[in-house]
């Protein structure tokens, strides 16, 4: 999109993610496969077209592991520009601390219905060992602050994806048309992960579109969370900065603390964030009761009420989860080696027309499946 | 059987069971009516003073009771409730049952006129408004 | 000698509903009441009237009410009644003038300035009827890392926390300021609730060494009834530095409301004014604050989280980093709004800040600078009610103190007059026959219900924003809005305004 265009599509600034609150609505799905089987990216845009009213075309995305085989050990830094200006400062601040070994527009396709899309480029790079050997954080987390610094500091430029051998793929529109605009027949991996949106503001920007991602891990989000500003407020003291206002954004920033700063095991960050009742936690049995009693006290302001369903992606695993009272629906399937997630039934009806078992995850509860060791 | 008790330890000597118990007994709805023809208490309840002990003393309404038994008119009786009870058309005004109870509990109404002592507000659907209606839980209505 | 003051009430006695039962003069401590047996009349001293409406509620008959007096000074809005009575009574007397209770003075009320949110579409309300609506709350600091064992158990490090079953206490008022059965009700009440009681700086009377489990103990600066079992007494220690109503100043117990019991409890002398230094000796400064704490840590065997109560001062958010660096577990803020059994007038009035934005500050200050979770926060100083409680815990408070609703549940009509020991209700006397007019029977049950019935409100208007745990809540202020507030207000509150 060039500058004439631009200022036909122009948002309005004023009510994009960031300087507005806006919740929404959402469609998701998630298959993964733990024999690390290449699974296509195709089936997440058909199970998605199922699912078409629970989106308004205003966001659409999907997150897939394993896609990068040629470069499984870089960084792939997929970046939105507004403009060149914004590319070649991201690119030179960018050069200076890794070694980009690949860089490219990501190829997409004219779709109808699919507008105003931004410079859409990849990186493929490694933190260079100088800067690795002199910076006081360790290598995640100078990537993560890279990533937020581009974020914040560079206008126009935006990295909504910074996994290894993993990659996001989003944009404005409904999530089928955005699928087939960014050519996902082409990309195969072990676990894909999607998400439709419905927001309740009127402009859409790509940038706001799910799903969301810092390093590895990916999260897609259907729920409105009343727990927000506790959740954003407890995240800032630890310097994390929630500057898109979304749900998505700060669940994504919960885990990443818990699973990766704090070493969290995944099942018990699932009982940080939709902890069992008081009145249930005090008849289980002594070691539970205080370990959970204990987490709940530690991490209260983590809590997460209000309605979610949420998938998250990371390396080598998929984890499922429902606030605890279940207010929003969630399904749940296995095939073979493939487990299945999605908001409705049909969705994964659609893609596996005969699952060897359905369920419905009880709320709080998470479906957690890897890869099998010899699969990693 | 429940009978109106009275701990001292919450008794604040403020009286007002003495009115409440007049005012029961008059069978008015407006309480000030109740005090219109020069009605005072005592009546069904008392309380006494002494030197900052308060306590309120009225009928035992006991097992044996020593009035019914004095009683020349048939005027007292056991009410279904178990309440000694005066018959104000029978009683004359002798006198005889207050000289034998030996609690003080029943009151002279005058020479020759109905005497008066504790009926369990009959009348007021056996609710004692002297418990009703104590500021600190001083009287209570229970088993023993 | 002229007396200058004329009453500030007017007794009005309805002839023709009084039956002259004369519960009225039984009653009124103060002696409004007469009684002319000559005459078979019943009259009143106005002057002596307090508008504590004793007379009033007991009066069988409806037949009284006490009305403002209408006779008035040349009015002036710079030179105000109140403003000019002061002046004839310093004149009268030489002496500071001495008051009771929160200010009266109209300083903004910020709780009014915030409206609380709800669900509606996009989000489910969740109804505490039908859904579980958590409210238990944990007080102190909280461990950040977790190491696992082989067994897949957690091991973090440990620090004493209070824990409430809904996040109300109430607030610091010593034996001595208040009764025995005033401190009995609250103590009853508290082990009924789930929550502490807090002993205030008089020490603890030995009949209520029973309630140990639900009760917080103050240490201040007069060190009054401070012992080694007083520490252990309690599950909490709180230092008090300060006071909302009284900032920079002790505790003030005038001499005629020690007797014999007050005296052993506080182990003081009978009869002689129990006034607490203003500052505590040994704390000239943060450091010393340190030393206090591990001290009172070590003579607890660092079994009970210390909380430090200061009052709202123009520098509270660095004065809270300071201590949430000290090794408190809790720190209480009092606002300038909040009670107390006797203050000077123009202290209680005009020095503080309200504790709103008090809070505000101090949380946002904690967060900044990475240590909230250091220390829980306790705020006080006029909560007066549910939704007050909800928006303290959306600014940022764990949980509240409540003093003056308490006491009104216990009977107290606000007259103001606590520091003349002559409460007709049984609240803030230490004369017997006043005191049994509070039956702690009737007493805790009211706090039970006061605190019930604000518990369950509260989970109404969580249920009402989406909220079913109060953890999700608390520092939530995106669930609060400004109503005609200031940018600064609100920047200072940081909060949006209704319409943002």
């Amino acid at each position: 999109m060039d500058e004439i265009e631009r200022m036909v599509n122009e948002v309005d600034e004023k009510y994009r993610e960031g300087n507005v609150r806006i919740p929404s609505g959402c469609a998701i799905c998630g298959y993964f496969s733990k024999k690390g089987r290449a699974l296509p990216a195709i089936d997440a845009v058909d199970a998605m077209a199922y699912m078409h009213d629970r989106s308004n075309g205003l966001g659409g995305g999907f997150a897939g592991y394993g896609i990068y085989p040629d470069f499984p050990d870089h960084y792939a830094f997929h970046i939105f520009y507004d403009n060149e200006h914004a590319r070649e400062e991201t690119e030179s601040f960018l050069k200076i601390r890794f070694d980009i070994s690949n860089m490219e527009r990501i190829p997409t396709k004219k779709v109808y219905g699919i507008s105003g899309a931004p410079l859409i480029w990849r990186y493929f790079g490694r933190l260079e060992p100088e800067v690795k050997a002199h910076t006081e954080l360790d290598e995640e987390e100078y990537v993560c602050q890279t990533v937020i610094h581009i974020n914040t500091k560079i206008k126009g430029a935006y990295v909504f994806s910074s996994g290894k051998n993993m990659g996001v793929f989003k944009g404005v529109g409904f999530p089928e048309d955005v699928g087939e605009y960014y050519r996902l027949g082409d990309y195969k991996g072990y676990c894909w992960t999607a998400h439709g949106r419905y927001p309740t503001n009127t402009p859409g920007w790509w940038g706001g579109a799910h799903p969301f991602n810092i390093l590895n891990y990916t999260i897609v989000h259907n729920g409105e969370i009343s727990s927000y500003d506790a959740n954003r407020r407890f995240m800032e003291i630890y310097g994390y900065k929630c500057t898109l206002l979304t749900d998505t954004e700060v669940i994504t920033y919960i885990i990443d603390y818990l699973n990766r700063k704090r070493k969290l095991k995944l099942e018990d960050v699932a009982k940080v964030i939709a902890p069992p009742f008081w009145s249930q936690i005090e008849k289980m049995e002594e070691k539970e009761r205080e370990k959970l009693t204990t987490l709940r006290n530690m991490y209260a302001s983590l809590l997460i009420t209000g309605p979610f369903s949420i998938i998250l992606g990371y390396t080598g695993g998929m984890m499922a989860l429902n606030d605890r009272l279940k207010l929003r629906s969630m399904v749940a399937a296995e095939k073979d080696d493939v487990t299945y997630v999605a908001s409705e039934e049909c969705a994964i009806r659609s893609i596996c027309p005969n699952p060897d078992r359905t369920w419905s995850p009880a709320g709080g509860e998470p479906v957690i499946v890897e890869l099998e060791k010899e699969g990693r | 059987m429940k009978r109106v008790y009275v701990n001292e330890e919450w008794c604040l000597g403020c009286h007002l069971c003495e009115y409440w118990c007049v005012f029961s007994a008059s069978k008015e709805t407006h309480f000030p009516f109740a005090f219109d023809g020069g009605a005072k208490p005592p009546a069904g309840i008392r309380v006494e003073d002494y030197k900052g002990i308060n306590f309120a003393v009225n009928c035992r309404h006991c097992e044996d009771p020593l009035c019914l038994k004095g009683c020349i008119s048939g005027a007292l009786s056991r009410d279904e409730s178990g309440a000694v009870c005066v018959d104000k058309t029978k009683c004359v005004g002798c006198h005889t049952c207050i000289a034998m109870c030996p609690y003080g509990a029943i009151v002279s109404g005058g020479d020759n006129m109905p005497i008066k002592k504790c009926q369990l507000c009959a009348s007021r659907d056996h609710v004692p408004q002297c418990v009703a209606h104590c500021p600190n839980n001083a009287i209570v209505f229970e088993e023993e | 000698m002229i007396d200058y003051i004329q009453p500030d009430y007017e007794v009005v006695r309805n002839k023709d509903l009084c039956i002259k039962c004369k519960v009225c003069v039984r009653q009124c401590a103060n002696e409004v009441h007469q009684y002319d047996e000559k005459r078979d009349v019943l009259y009143a001293d106005n002057s002596k009237c307090v508008n504590c409406h004793r007379c009033v509620t007991l009066c069988p008959a409806k037949a009284l009410k006490i009305v403002k007096t209408d006779h008035c000074f040349k009015p002036s809005a710079n030179y105000t009644t109140e403003i000019i009575k002061d002046i004839y009574r310093q004149a009268d007397t030489g002496g500071v003038l001495l008051s009771s209770m929160g200010t009266p003075k109209d300083y903004p009320v910020y709780w009014d300035k915030m409206l609380i949110n709800a669900s509606q579409v996009t989000n489910p309300s969740i109804d505490p009827l039908r859904e579980p609506m958590e409210i238990k709350t944990f007080l102190g600091r909280k461990p950040e890392t977790v190491k696992y064992r082989e067994d897949g158990s957690i091991e973090v490090e440990k620090f004493p926390n209070l824990e409430l079953k809904t996040p109300i206490m109430f607030s610091a008022m010593s034996y001595g300021s208040i009764s025995k059965n005033a401190h009995l009700s609250l103590a009853r009440a508290a082990e009924q609730l789930g929550i502490f009681y807090n002993t205030g700086e008089g020490g603890l009377h030995e009949d209520l060494y029973k309630y140990s489990l639900n009760t917080i103990v103050q240490v201040a600066s007069g060190r009054f009834g401070v012992h080694e079992d007083y520490l252990n007494a309690g599950q909490a220690i709180e230092i008090k530095i300060g006071q909302g109503a009284k900032p920079g100043i002790g505790g003030h117990l005038p001499g005629k409301k020690i007797g014999p019991e007050v005296s052993r409890t506080r182990m003081i002398p009978m009869g002689t004014d129990a006034i607490s230094p203003a500052p505590h000796h040994d704390i000239y400064s943060i450091e010393d604050l340190r030393q206090l704490v591990f001290s009172l840590k070590e003579a607890t065997n660092y079994k009970k989280p210390i909380i430090v109560k200061i009052a709202a001062v123009h520098n509270i958010a660095a004065i809270a980093s300071g201590i949430a660096r000290s090794g408190a577990d809790i720190i209480a803020i009092d606002g300038i709004r909040g009670g107390t059994g006797a203050a000077p007038s123009r202290i209680r009035d005009n020095v503080g800040m309200p504790i709103e934005l008090a809070l505000a500050a101090v949380d946002t200050r904690l967060r900044d600078e990475g240590i909230r979770n250091n220390v829980g926060l306790v705020v006080a100083g006029s909560i007066r009610s549910s939704a007050d409680v909800v928006k303290a815990i959306a600014l940022g408070a764990d949980a509240v103190y409540i003093g003056t609703p308490a006491l009104l549940a216990l009977g107290c009509h606000l007259c103001r007059s606590c520091h003349a020991g002559k409460c007709n209700w049984g609240i803030a006397t230490q004369n017997p026959e006043l005191v049994r007019r509070l039956n702690p029977d009737i007493g805790y049950k009211r706090l039970v219900n006061l605190v019930n019935a604000w518990s369950h409100e509260i989970m109404e208007m969580m249920g009402g924003m989406g909220i079913n745990s109060i953890e999700a809540l608390r520092g939530n202020r995106l669930m609060l809005r400004g109503i005609g507030l200031s940018e600064k207000e609100l920047e200072i509150l940081g909060i949006k305004h209704a319409g943002e």
